[in-house]
């Protein structure tokens, strides 16, 4: 899991790997000073959004004007405990003091499945859905496998109907994607 | 111009004097030509194709149980005498049977030319039969290359073992090995509790971590000269010799613990030189949502479905043929793309001494009367060929181009 902050010009990074290991196997943390994932042990994602608040805070004269948070991968928090309520908690805590607070830009990943078993995840990307602006899901191609079109991509922006959907095909170190029918093995 | 031309010819590229020597290489390691990562075998080279060269160091292999857990210890265990044949590290976990009878039944490495025999005696049988009719009617067909049934390497990397032949105790001394027996560790220490992880998960990442540590695993040690890789195996995670209920009930008493372990468990073969092979009995776990979450929480997952008990097994479609491997997952390190084999259709078979896993041929059928249970079959397995993304758009199965 990681979060990545863009504000005040600089990348702020949090790596969950390293944060959960940190916690679990490193000496007695400071009390004043909770892990960002203290919800492994604890249940509660307030640090975490403790975590994002500092960093966002403005430091110096000047304010930071549209901050970018990037959060890879929102599913993971529930694999490790956390309940539904206090993920959709948090992302609504961030929602609130980066887009309306200080104009700038959340972005989520979530992993999903039509046919998933996984209602608490559901549920979540249900809620993250009803209260996005825009939506891109990925996908396979219901065909199956094909080696020129690797998926596609479902474009819905909230407030209007309309669903574009873009197919991809993945490179080494790009992406290039093409309306449908387009693909390098019709044309 | 001649000027501009002549002057394009040199390159500001100087090769630096002196570079220093080479940092020596891991011993049964090669890099990966995709992403750089140094890649360790399997045990099993037709599974080393089927993950894209091999393990990748610091990554988590987790192999679905098969009905009876007969194929995923073979691949187990392959993985461990891949190890002790390589010179590596092992450490072997397990609540069902003592590590030290694991690792007793390891099976012996098959040298070089009996390999070759073995296999240049099958080849021969088959090249008699077909020199004799040549072909009449597809006679266009003659001159292409035979379909090459399992994936092949060229590179020499990775071994191959006899199944039938125990390893010999010598070589199995020649390496150091860690063991992790649950019923014989001492109660988990009071910082554990925090953890809020079952105990025996707990005490495995604890006994994981301080071997990572101690041994120098992680780089701690500068002093240590020659680097070694450890080869974690742990055997059946999520049974409930683990103390786990994973596997007996619907609603789990701790439904997080087994997900956070492999959380905490790939941070630490993320910073350290090891690779972990875990079999799951995911057949028996009722939850799929769980199953759902370790398969997103590991690197690579490989299904085994073995005909043994099911209608398959007398099926004359899959009469060569044991099981068949699903790969649910392959991780894209460094890079946004994996070399992802292009068959889908991969199953695998005991032969008399290997075990392999080859592309899934159904024979042509070419009965006067089609028969209807095989067409459903094929129906049915049409289903489960997996797309390259996780996710597959359901929808009218139309032709998008």
């Amino acid at each position: 899991m990681k979060i990545w902050l863009l504000t005040h010009g600089q990348l702020v990074f949090l790596e969950g790997l390293k944060s959960c290991l940190d916690l679990l196997f490193g000496e007695e943390q400071q009390p004043g000073q909770p892990s960002p994932l203290q919800f492994v042990s604890s249940c509660d994602l307030r640090a975490l959004f403790d975590f994002v608040r500092l960093s966002l805070a403005p430091c110096g004269s000047a304010s930071w004007k549209g901050p970018v948070l990037l959060v890879d991968d929102l599913s993971v928090l529930l694999s490790l405990g956390a309940t539904p309520v206090a993920v959709l908690d948090f992302i609504h805590y961030c929602r609130v003091s980066v887009c309306c607070q200080l104009q700038g830009n959340v972005v989520v990943l979530v992993h999903s499945s039509e046919d998933s078993e996984d209602e608490e995840n559901e549920l979540v990307v249900n809620s993250l859905c009803h209260h996005s602006d825009l939506i891109l899901w990925a996908q396979g191609l219901a065909t199956g496998f094909c080696k020129d079109v690797h998926g596609q991509v479902r474009h819905s922006p909230a407030e209007q109907d309309l669903v574009q959907i873009y197919q991809y095909k993945i490179q080494d170190r790009n992406v290039t994607f093409f309306a449908p029918g387009l693909s390098a093995a019709v044309l | 111009m001649a000027a501009a031309g002549g002057e394009r010819g040199r390159t500001s590229f100087q090769r630096r004097p002196g570079a220093g020597p080479r940092p020596s290489a891991l011993p049964g390691t090669r890099p990966s030509l995709r992403h750089g990562q140094l890649l360790l075998s399997s045990g099993l080279p037709s599974l080393d194709c089927v993950l894209g060269g091999g393990i990748a160091v610091g990554t988590l292999l987790l192999i679905e149980e098969d009905k009876y857990g007969l194929y995923s210890n073979l691949l187990f265990k392959y993985f461990l005498t891949e190890g002790i044949v390589c010179g590596h590290d092992l450490f072997v976990a397990s609540a069902k049977e003592h590590p030290d009878n694991i690792l007793k039944e390891l099976p012996a490495p098959l040298l070089d030319d009996t390999y070759r025999k073995e296999l240049g005696d099958e080849a021969a049988v088959v090249n008699s039969e077909d020199f004799q009719d040549s072909m009449k009617i597809a006679w266009r067909y003659q001159n292409l290359p035979k379909m090459e049934t399992s994936p092949t390497t060229y590179t020499k990397f990775g071994h191959y073992y006899d199944i039938s032949k125990k390893m010999p105790p010598e070589l199995c001394q020649s390496v150091k090995r860690h063991s992790f027996y649950l019923h014989e560790e001492l109660s988990f220490e009071p910082k554990m509790k925090a953890w809020n992880m079952n105990s025996g998960y707990a005490r495995l990442l604890q006994s994981i971590q301080r071997i990572i540590s101690q041994e120098g695993f992680d780089g701690s040690d500068p002093q240590k000269k020659q680097r070694n890789v450890l080869r974690i195996g742990i055997q059946s995670l999520g049974s409930i010799l683990w103390g786990d209920d994973v596997c007996c009930s619907d609603t789990p008493e701790d439904p997080h613990s087994l997900t956070k372990f492999l959380y905490v468990l790939r941070g630490l073969l993320r910073k350290s030189l090891s690779a972990c092979i875990i079999t799951v009995p995911s057949h028996l776990v009722q939850n799929k949502a769980i199953m759902e979450r370790v398969t997103n929480l590991s690197d690579m997952v490989v299904g085994l479905e073995s005909f043994i008990g099911s209608e398959r097994e007398t099926n004359p479609l899959y009469k060569d043929y044991h099981g068949l491997v699903h790969v649910r997952q392959i991780p894209r390190l460094n890079s946004l793309i994996c070399d992802v084999s292009d068959t889908k259709d991969l199953a695998f078979r005991l032969k008399r001494k290997l075990f392999t896993i080859e592309r899934l041929h159904l024979p042509p059928d070419l009965s006067d009367t089609v028969s209807r249970a095989s067409k459903q079959d094929l129906a049915g397995s049409a289903k489960l060929l997996s797309s390259g993304c996780g996710a597959v758009a359901m929808g009218k199965k139309h032709l998008d181009f």
